[in-house]
């Protein structure tokens, strides 16, 4: 099964309940997979700078002077803030890669979460409400953001096995369903020199975005051809620094609702996780198409339609 | 009429006050509150009662119906009306995936539209759609009618057997082994009657006729591979 929600909100006045919105939606949806569970939250407060979530099995003594140790490497002041197993490393724009490097040289049990300006990612084993709990996601503003809550088939269940992935800068997968060729494709991506970690087999549709995207396609088309090369069964929705986007599979299974009033846009698994969002009564509310892509943004030349 | 509220009584207890309405209940109307998607509302009744329920339901709502009108008022989430026997299910609004598969009997009106797979695998539930339908819609169906005023999506009536097929609008496609068929005077009659019993105002002679071809090797052994 799996559960995802998303919100995409057009009134700014709601920013600052988007994380307690999400995390109503996708507390939600934990029966419909209880394994792990994982939130994308986009904030654009940061201006010029940019951010690198990382994860650690053991933070005490992996955070330590972990900002200290970046600045060092990349030459500009560093900010750390750690929330439980994750921690934001706050830097100037432009260094994201130099200190990716630097981090797998020092510190190789990290696990890089996200990257980009405006995204955060938090992911960890356990329920929704724990896992919301335990990053303080109730708390959070931003404009946008996705969840998930899975129920593993294809892989085992641990942090990296969980979503939402990230896929790029600023972008961000999360999937329900199950890829049958991710083996092949696996492979395939590998030799073409595409960095993939785990046996997941979301990991391998979000790491066939990054291909796509790095032989310059853009995100929605990207998605477009995802449709041809991924078989089996998806429910994507993907994020962007200015917004989201939503395609299913031809055969579309995989539930998907969605619901649009003047103040957001939401996705849920069901029309469940929707219930307790503001207006919901008068929305307009609709089942997404098969094999169609859908994007929302936040600006007049959103991110999926540029090259990357 | 009786209230249930399901921010006050939970969907088992619901449930089994529902199914405890014997054929001679003199409690025939109820109204369900509510309901905010939660799956499997208003399941396996059998008893000649009017249920209503004011708001969207989850998966299910309705399933293995026999007697009992069951009426949404909302939009109905996947599988509503799975399995029915008998009785009447009407959706206000719009119907998920798979609305009415399997159906042996009974009515399923949907006001909206219906998403794919409606009325697969049906056989013998009569279905109305005042709207369109999605793809694969009537995979596989035994027996029964389906209706739909509007537009049907890809793969209409996909493996076919005896069911029939009433589409008005346009069919994007027919699946393996349906056709269309000449309307007869009886297709004709059967289908005034559907559609006054739906509260649909389109006209019999609007509609084409879709049945199968009956060339499958379910039919014809010799086209088996």
């Amino acid at each position: 099964m799996c559960g995802i929600v998303g919100l995409f909100l057009k009134d700014k006045a709601l920013e600052p309940q988007l994380g307690a919105l999400l995390t109503t939606m996708l507390v939600t949806m934990t029966d419909r997979g209880p394994d792990s569970a994982g939130i994308a939250i986009y904030s654009n407060n940061s201006k010029d700078r940019s951010k690198i979530v990382v994860q650690s099995d053991d933070p005490d003594t992996d955070f330590e002077q972990l900002d200290a140790k970046v600045s060092e490497a990349i030459g500009a002041p560093v900010s750390l803030t750690v929330s439980s197993t994750h921690a934001v490393l706050s830097m100037p724009d432009g260094l994201i890669e130099k200190a990716r490097a630097a981090i797998a040289t020092f510190s190789p049990t990290l696990r890089i979460m996200s990257r980009g300006s405006a995204l955060e990612i938090y992911k960890e084993v356990g329920l929704p409400k724990d896992v919301a709990a335990r990053f303080e996601i109730g708390q959070m503003s931003g404009s946008h953001g996705i969840g998930h809550t899975r129920m593993a088939t294809e892989s085992a269940v641990t942090t990296m096995g969980a979503h939402p992935f990230n896929t790029g800068d600023d972008q961000c997968l999360v999937h329900n369903g199950s890829l049958s060729n991710h083996n092949s494709l696996r492979r395939k991506l590998r030799r073409e020199g595409i960095h993939i970690e785990t046996e997941n087999d979301t990991e391998v549709g979000a790491a066939y975005l990054t291909w796509q995207m790095q032989k310059g396609a853009t995100l929605g088309e990207a998605l477009q051809r995802s449709l041809d090369d991924l078989d089996g069964f998806f429910t994507f929705v993907v994020g962007t620094r200015d917004g989201f986007g939503v395609v299913r599979d031809p055969i579309a299974c995989k539930p998907a609702v969605m619901a649009e009033t003047d103040q957001y846009v939401a996705f849920g698994s069901e029309y469940r996780a929707l219930v307790d969002l503001p207006g919901i009564e008068e929305a307009r509310v609709w089942e997404p198409e098969p094999a169609t892509v859908y994007f929302w943004s936040h600006t007049d030349q959103p991110t999926h339609e540029k090259a990357a | 009429m009786q209230t249930l509220d399901m921010a006050e009584v939970a969907l088992r207890e619901m449930n089994a006050t529902l199914h405890a309405q014997a054929e001679t209940s003199n409690q025939t109307t109820w109204e369900i509150l509510n309901p905010k998607g939660a799956h499997a509302i208003a399941c396996g009744l059998d008893a000649p009662i009017e249920v209503t329920v004011k708001g969207s339901t989850g998966y299910y709502c309705g399933g293995m119906n026999k007697q009992a009108t069951i009426h949404i008022k909302g939009s109905a989430g996947p599988g509503v009306a799975e399995n029915m026997m008998s009785g009447t299910v009407v959706i206000e609004g719009d119907a998920s995936q798979y609305a009415g598969a399997t159906g042996h009997g009974g009515l399923l009106v949907i006001k909206g539209n219906a998403s794919s797979r409606c009325g697969i695998s049906m056989k013998g539930i009569d279905i109305v759609v005042h709207g369109n339908i999605g793809h694969m819609s009537a995979f596989m169906a035994q027996s029964g009618t389906l209706v739909v005023c509007g537009d049907a999506g890809e793969a209409l009536g996909d493996s076919l057997y005896e069911a029939r097929l009433f589409v008005r609008g346009s069919v994007k496609s027919l699946g393996a082994d349906c056709i269309e068929k000449e309307m007869r005077p009886e297709h004709l009659a059967l289908l005034a009657d559907l559609l006054e019993r739906a509260g649909a105002t389109a006209k019999p002679e609007e509609f084409k006729r879709y049945g199968s071809a009956r060339e499958l090797y379910t039919f014809k052994i010799d086209n088996a591979y």
